[in-house]
């Protein structure tokens, strides 16, 4: 066996943030439940009453009704369930760079360019909402997962109104990252995951607003009828236990990410004097993202070089197989051969500042070490 | 030392993986992925589809080491796949496997190697490297069975240096198989690979004819006095020295065919009597040495085919010089070897 690794320094929080102190005290706690909320008897009404809490708790953060919350089992099922069941007969527009769960449940959809920048511009959607006059449910994600990239929202949510249009946002990365509610986004439905906020991996939740008549949604799993029919099967109760923990801590916390903001800044410092690009840099995005392409060099490589110093950094949107595709996000911002030499570093809750000094010195060997590629 | 090992997840470079972590040094796992695996992924006993990337991650697991997927799909596809495809619509029988040995794998992934700061690499290949005062050099393995030496004639003698081959003084597969049990690999009892990988059901003909349309078109058998003795149905199926799908043209005057010669421009396939072969003399393109070129004609035993026995030859130059005739084929290798040790090789040019 090999000897014990060097320490592992944790910078991958958009993949999955470590989990909060609150949070593992949520599961633990809801781990000595043994009742199903769905049960007559007292242990089923501890179990059920834990779980409302969790729904009341979450959509406070959040400015939702806890009623338009269904509890899902993360962000991809989120997704799929808003557009299946909001999308139904309805015309599909996505943006360009929007996450797999999203492109993937929306296989027929148009895509909606984006700009150099990363963001959509109103007059883009405008314009393909402006085509039909067929109903349309829009999905944009609130932040890139890649980038930190946010859209502007709140316009792009008023010509949604305008067009009769639905619009669902993916709001995955931006939840407890950026102060994100069901009204200042003017969404009709949003996505949010429990372990991209610091909760277990294994629930999340799709949030309905109120334009959503009755807080209705034909389900994709009916099952016993849970989550009011819109999602069957037991829920999750110490995943969403912990993933309403993380919730209050993150969004109690959100001054937390201006200190993210000032250590992400050091890094690209350090990345732009190494040679790299910033990418999305011009536009409002995540205090805890930064996406750094060295011309020349494969994003796989630096990856690979990176995790053997120990530092868990990534590229392009985490693959089931393991390999490191090229980012179709990067890609459609027009950066051409740089999208398969970007690699993302996402600061979580609990960095440290002498964390961000070794990564950087890291970073700097690396670029000075790897060889680059054959012109 | 830090070291790579090319993981396929077959039992030999598995075994290759643990025989490393075993002796101490820190071992890097990396496999490539060759192809879009959801269309292999019916294939059994080919190496790098789905079903492989999982074994050899879960071998990396089980000895406790990093390992990476690498993507090679792209990479792969343009000097491997479309090659073949090219090099039968050219007329010749190419060997992919010395294609994919000298592109994705000891140029791609020997040049990761390098990025990563590794002082070597290691493969499961069948083949020993025997280190001297005047550098390392190529020799067939231990193993005659499962010598691989001919596909490798193509290592360039920089790349030699850095490679490591530890299957090479294994006595047969079942002492592999054994190593890989003592280590507690899942993949001990594993099928041998075999045939092409990226060929989903085992007809590379149909992969060739898609991709080069013209290699399915039928044209006429003739012998090599230009007389039509019969017809077939597209380049993609045959190769030089083959006696199979000759129909009418299998027997002439009594003496049992053999394609001698494919004609690309022509579309016509040529016969000749199986038992006469009459080439003493060919070129070869792409020569590699292992050792310092010679100035001088040099007279050393060469080797065909992928099995087939060794025969005497003098190289000069590009020029290759048989002592007794044979039936070389364009795009197969010609591998120079002294005694065990492989001094070199080069493609087999078609007559001009």
């Amino acid at each position: 066996m090999s000897g014990p690794g060097p320490r592992l320094v944790y910078l991958d929080a958009n993949a999955s943030e470590p989990l909060r102190p609150q949070a593992r005290d949520a599961v633990l706690s809801a781990l000595a439940l043994s009742g199903n909320p769905s049960s007559v008897h007292a242990a089923g009404r501890a179990a059920r009453a834990m779980l409302e809490q969790a729904r009341e708790r979450i959509a406070a953060c959040l400015g939702a009704d806890p009623a338009g919350l269904v509890f899902t089992s993360g962000g991809t099922e989120s997704n799929a369930l808003a557009i299946a069941g909001l999308g139904a007969g309805r015309r599909l527009l996505i943006g360009a760079t929007e996450h797999d769960a999203v492109r993937a449940a929306a296989p027929g959809a148009t895509v909606l360019p984006v700009r150099p920048d990363g963001t959509l511009d109103p007059a883009t959607l405008d314009a393909a909402l402006s085509e039909s006059e067929r109903p349309a449910l829009v999905c944009l994600m609130a932040a890139n997962n890649e980038t930190g990239v946010l859209h502007p929202l709140a316009s792009l949510a008023a010509l949604c109104r305008r067009h009769g249009a639905r619009l669902h946002v993916d709001a995955v990365q931006a939840a407890g990252r950026v102060a994100l509610t069901m009204q200042s986004s003017g969404a009709d439905s949003m996505a949010v995951s429990g372990h991209k906020l610091g909760g277990p991996k294994g629930a999340g939740a799709l949030l309905l607003a109120g334009s959503v008549q009755g807080f209705a949604l034909s389900p994709s799993i009916a099952g016993g009828g849970q989550e009011r029919g819109r999602r069957g099967g037991t829920p999750s109760l110490p995943a969403i236990a912990g993933f309403a923990a993380a919730c209050d801590a993150a969004c109690a916390d959100l001054a937390r990410q201006e200190v993210l903001a000032v250590w992400r800044d050091r890094i690209e410092q350090a990345a732009v004097e190494a040679g790299a690009i910033l990418v999305g840099e011009s536009v409002t995005r995540l205090a805890n993202t930064a996406c750094l392409a060295l011309p020349g060099r494969r994003a796989e490589t630096q990856l690979i070089a990176l995790d053997l110093a120990g530092f868990a950094v990534s590229a392009g949107a985490a693959c089931s197989s393991g390999k490191v595709a090229r980012s179709h996000v990067l890609e459609a911002m027009g950066l051409g051969t740089l999208a398969g030499e970007a690699i993302r570093v996402s600061l979580p809750w609990n960095a440290a500042e002498t964390d961000i000094a070794s990564f950087i010195d890291a970073y700097r060997r690396m670029q000075a070490g790897m060889a680059r590629l054959p012109a | 030392m830090r070291i790579l090992v090319a993981m396929s997840g077959g039992v030999d470079s598995s075994v290759v993986a643990a025989m490393l972590v075993a002796q101490g040094h820190e071992a890097i796992g990396a496999t490539l992925q060759l192809y879009d695996h959801g269309a292999a992924a019916k294939r059994k006993g080919a190496c790098c589809a789905g079903d492989d990337i999982h074994d050899a991650r879960r071998v990396a697991d089980r000895l406790g080491m990093p390992h990476y997927v690498i993507d090679a799909e792209q990479r792969f596809r343009d000097s491997v796949i479309t090659a073949f495809a090219d090099s039968y619509a050219a007329g010749e029988t190419p060997v992919p496997c010395i294609a994919c040995n000298q592109g994705v794998k000891f140029t791609d992934l020997l040049g990761l190697a390098r990025d990563l700061g590794c002082e070597a690499m290691a493969t499961g290949h069948y083949v020993r490297r025997v280190e001297t005062v005047s550098g390392p050099e190529m020799h067939r393995p231990r193993d005659a069975g499962r010598d691989q030496s001919w596909f490798l004639f193509g290592t360039t003698r920089d790349q030699l240096a850095f490679l490591r081959f530890p299957l090479g003084d294994m006595p047969d597969k079942d002492a592999v198989r054994a190593e890989a049990a003592r280590h507690g690999l899942g993949v001990a009892a594993k099928p041998d690979s075999q045939d092409l990988c990226f060929v989903p059901d085992g007809s590379y003909a149909a992969l060739v004819e898609t991709l080069r349309p013209e290699t399915a078109l039928p044209g006429e058998i003739v012998d090599r006095d230009g007389r039509v003795l019969g017809r077939h149905d597209g380049l993609a199926r045959y190769t030089v020295g083959q006696s199979r799908r000759l129909g009418n043209a299998a027997m002439q005057d009594g003496s049992r065919q053999q394609v001698v010669a494919l004609e690309p421009a022509t579309r016509r396939i040529v016969v000749g009597p199986r038992d006469r072969a009459t080439e003493t003399e060919f070129s070869l393109r792409d020569v590699n040495w292992l050792i310092p070129a010679p100035a001088a004609p040099l007279a050393c035993q060469v080797q065909l085919r992928a099995r087939e026995p060794v025969r005497g030859a003098v190289i000069d130059g590009d020029r290759v010089r048989l002592d007794l005739p044979a039936l070389p084929a364009p795009g197969q290798a010609c591998v120079f070897y002294q005694g065990s040790r492989v001094l070199g090789g080069g493609f087999i040019r078609r007559a001009a």
